[in-house]
């Protein structure tokens, strides 16, 4: 089994970055495993955590009036969970379910945050990756509002 | 794989009658033809070439051969127009025009010994689909093979019933996301240049494939860029508004290309300037 190092380094998301930076951000980090149809956060709950998805797949919903549960996006391996828990009010604003069994690694965010004040270089760091991967999800999106697969013809 | 398919000037410029012999319901708007001559020799497209679909007397539109069945013609045509619309309709024993077939094919030799992979978006799966269907075939020629699939919503998805075959099958990753899902979806959701990223294929020994509207298939190239393969091993399928086949007319005019002719499968490479050309 893989240590919270190891899982670290091999981690797209913090490709490039110190092995000493490495060693602070896994000292905020634990693996966690979940059972299908677990809820791991609900809209308005505190976002004190984000996940690394090393296995499954977590579906990240809404609830719409009249409609129910609305599946936004699935997040999948390799995959980021959240971000809320780096700008107050530090509040989930969707809900997140497994799917399937989960295996992820689980961030602790108030220690994270504590570290990159402690440390702007480490800060640094891990903001240029969040806002990639943030960037990379407005993409995606922006990809699916423009309905690329709609008939043409008929709007 | 055999020669490219090159109609003859008969073939090229007269429509010959094929009658629909079968015809499939693939989504809302999208349907399957299974089209068997009315004489003559059956035609040999290869994956990737296309046909100009004849509906008498009301037009004609250009349509990528989906695969063959023995003798008969397999093709997948979405009903967005006049013309479309009344292929769709047509019922088996109705007699429709086919001209061709047309066009380049997917380099399949070049992935041979090497990981391919196909990403199709909407009803781009059809002109990919004889390249599979060939892939499949010969699967001992390929390492890997990987279908990354994208549709709107789960309706939308082309092939479905083959698609969980070959999913029980095996020898394919196959990997199916919709951009809305609905309550009994299990699969991905999300746009299909996000799955590009965790696929499990070699950047550097893969040739890739891609079909959707223009904006996925840049998407894509960009994912699969990004994963490492070179822009000359990413090739595309391209659509303009082909009228003749055959280079003459110049409605299909690309740049400096004509795609009927010269096209419609591209590397990635030529095409990555033109595809930004907004007046293109």
């Amino acid at each position: 089994m893989q240590t919270i190092d190891e899982l670290l380094r091999e981690a797209p998301l913090f490709v490039a970055l110190e092995p000493a930076q490495l060693e602070l951000i896994a000292g905020c980090a634990t693996n966690v495993h979940f059972e299908a149809d677990h809820v791991l956060f609900r809209e308005g709950d505190p976002a004190d955590q984000f996940y690394l998805v090393r296995h499954g797949s977590i579906a990240l919903e809404t609830f719409a009036p009249a409609r129910g549960h609305v599946l936004i996006e699935t997040v999948e391996p390799g995959e980021v969970l959240g971000w809320s828990w780096l700008f107050p009010p530090y509040r989930w604003h969707f809900d997140a379910r497994a799917l399937t069994e989960i295996r992820a690694t689980a961030f602790d965010g108030a220690c994270l945050r504590g570290k990159c004040d402690d440390d702007p270089a480490l800060g640094y760091a891990l903001m240029t990756r969040f806002a990639r991967v943030m960037i990379e999800r407005l993409q995606w999106t922006r990809m699916r509002l423009l309905d690329v697969y709609g008939n043409v013809g008929a709007r | 794989m055999s020669a490219l398919a090159e109609p003859s000037l008969a073939e090229a410029t007269v429509p010959r009658p094929f009658a629909v012999a079968e015809r499939r319901r693939e989504t809302a708007d999208t349907w399957t033809l299974e089209l068997e001559p009315l004489g003559g020799p059956a035609l040999t497209p290869l994956p990737g070439q296309f046909t100009m679909l004849y509906a008498f007397g009301i037009g004609e539109v250009p349509i990528s051969v989906s695969g063959r069945n023995g003798e008969r013609l397999v093709q997948t045509v979405r009903a967005v127009g006049a013309v479309t619309e009344a292929i769709c309709a047509s019922e088996p024993g109705a007699v429709l025009g086919v001209r061709g077939p047309f066009g380049n094919a997917w380099p399949l030799e070049l992935a041979e010994g090497r990981d391919l992979v196909i990403v199709a978006g909407g009803i781009g799966l059809a002109p990919l689909h004889g390249a599979l269907e060939h892939a499949l075939n010969h699967r001992e020629r390929y390492r890997g093979l990987t279908l990354l699939y994208g549709a709107r919503t789960p309706a939308d998805l082309l092939y479905r019933v083959e698609l969980a075959e070959l999913r029980e099958r095996g020898g394919l990753q196959l990997e199916v996301t919709v951009d809305a899902a609905d309550e009994q979806w299990r699969g991905h959701v999300g746009v299909v240049p996000k799955l590009v990223g965790r696929a499990g294929f070699d950047p550097r020994d893969a040739i890739a494939l891609v079909v959707g509207p223009e904006i996925m298939m840049r998407y894509a190239i960009e994912a699969l860029a990004d994963r490492g393969i070179a822009a000359d091993r990413m090739f595309v399928s391209m659509e303009r508004n082909m009228r003749c086949g055959l280079g003459h007319c110049g409605h299909c005019q690309l740049g400096p290309t004509l795609i009927c002719r010269d096209g419609p499968v591209y590397s990635a490479a030529a095409m990555a300037e033109l595809m930004e050309v907004r007046e293109l």
